[in-house]
């Protein structure tokens, strides 16, 4: 545990020394960096909270017998789909997904289905489509949509096959134990 | 959309604080919790993030990947939506300028495509959830996949 602590913070240790070193060298990206960063902060203060209470009530309120008949193995095409709607509405950025896939996990969803939340959480937000419309056209939103949703139940159905059993149960025991 | 969020959250939460006050606290302790615990490497994203796009600004975007570009601009168009993470309602109209300032429709598909797919800088984050093997194999499939999404659309749509 301890050594998982300080790796964790390497990464974003290792980023603030970056901004050091800009600001020695370069004080016009240096700002922009800060800019964003800032903005970045931002967005994620005011995406997270909800995100994370609601993963809190999930593990707390959904027993594990229910979730496993929604989205557990031979929950067949209906967990897919409920995967599907899941990602989908989510909001956030990516990284939010994995916090709640790894929940999902220690509520019994099947390896393909959380795999499946994934890539639609990554790449299917309705609330992106209506702004890709938009900005992009009905035409290539469409288009990529309908390219996309194969396109996730191939990379699902691709990890789930290369991905070894013994691998996916290593995965689900480390999302036991993240949150108990 | 996160106006929609916080009144599911709070009204979730005030629905469960009424069947069960114990339940409820242990529920906000998880969700507590589950952030503490990858706090440090959203963190280090959005720094990094930063970091990227001051490099990486719409004008070397869009000098990277004019229509002119090629197969090479799209390859590179891919490479940066998979390195950088821009939010959506930047990412669309920032694409949108590029196109108007004639970057090609290949290359704005590999670009979007990847750029929501393929994380690069989420990739620490994905580790610890599931490990290094799962999250190399996810990404290279999503930017494979990206690439092949771009090349259809390319190839289907008409602006």
């Amino acid at each position: 545990m301890n050594t998982i602590r300080i790796k964790s913070f390497l990464f974003p240790a290792a980023a603030a020394a970056a901004y050091g070193l800009l600001f020695l060298v370069n004080r016009n990206i240096f700002n922009a960096a800060v800019e964003t960063a800032v903005y970045g902060t931002r967005e994620m203060l005011a995406v997270i909270p909800p995100i994370f209470i609601l993963l809190g009530l999930l593990d707390v309120w959904v027993p594990r017998h229910v979730l496993t008949r929604f989205m557990g193995e031979g929950s067949g095409v209906k967990g897919t789909a409920v995967a599907f709607i899941m990602g989908s509405a989510a909001a956030g950025p990516l990284y939010g997904a994995f916090p709640v896939a790894s929940v999902l996990m220690k509520k019994g969803a099947s390896f393909f289905n959380v795999m499946v939340f994934i890539g639609a959480w990554s790449t299917t937000k309705i609330p992106m489509f209506l702004f890709e419309i938009q900005a992009l056209g009905a035409a290539f939103a469409l288009t990529r949509l309908a390219v996309n949703i194969p396109g996730i139940i191939i990379i699902a159905r691709l990890l789930q096959r290369l991905i070894s059993r013994s691998e996916q149960e290593q995965m689900y025991l480390r999302a036991q134990a993240a949150s108990d | 959309m996160t106006e929609f969020f916080y009144i599911a959250a709070f009204g979730a939460l005030a629905l469960s604080l009424v069947k069960d006050r114990g339940k409820t606290v242990s529920a906000l302790k998880k969700g507590w919790q589950a952030l503490a615990r990858i706090l440090p490497q959203f963190v280090g994203i959005i720094l990094f993030v930063g970091i990227m796009l001051a490099f990486l600004s719409p004008e070397v975007i869009s000098r990277i990947i004019g229509s002119d570009s090629g197969a090479g601009g799209v390859i590179l168009a891919s490479l940066v939506g998979a390195v950088t993470l821009i939010p959506g309602f930047i990412a669309f109209p920032t694409a949108s300028l590029l196109l108007g300032s004639g970057a090609g429709l290949m290359q704005i598909a590999a670009f979007i495509s990847s750029l929501m797919m393929v994380g690069v800088m989420t990739f620490p984050v994905e580790t610890v959830y599931f490990g290094k093997r799962l999250a190399v194999l996810r990404n290279s499939l999503a930017y494979l996949f990206s690439l092949l999404a771009a090349f259809i659309i390319g190839m289907v749509v008409v602006l």
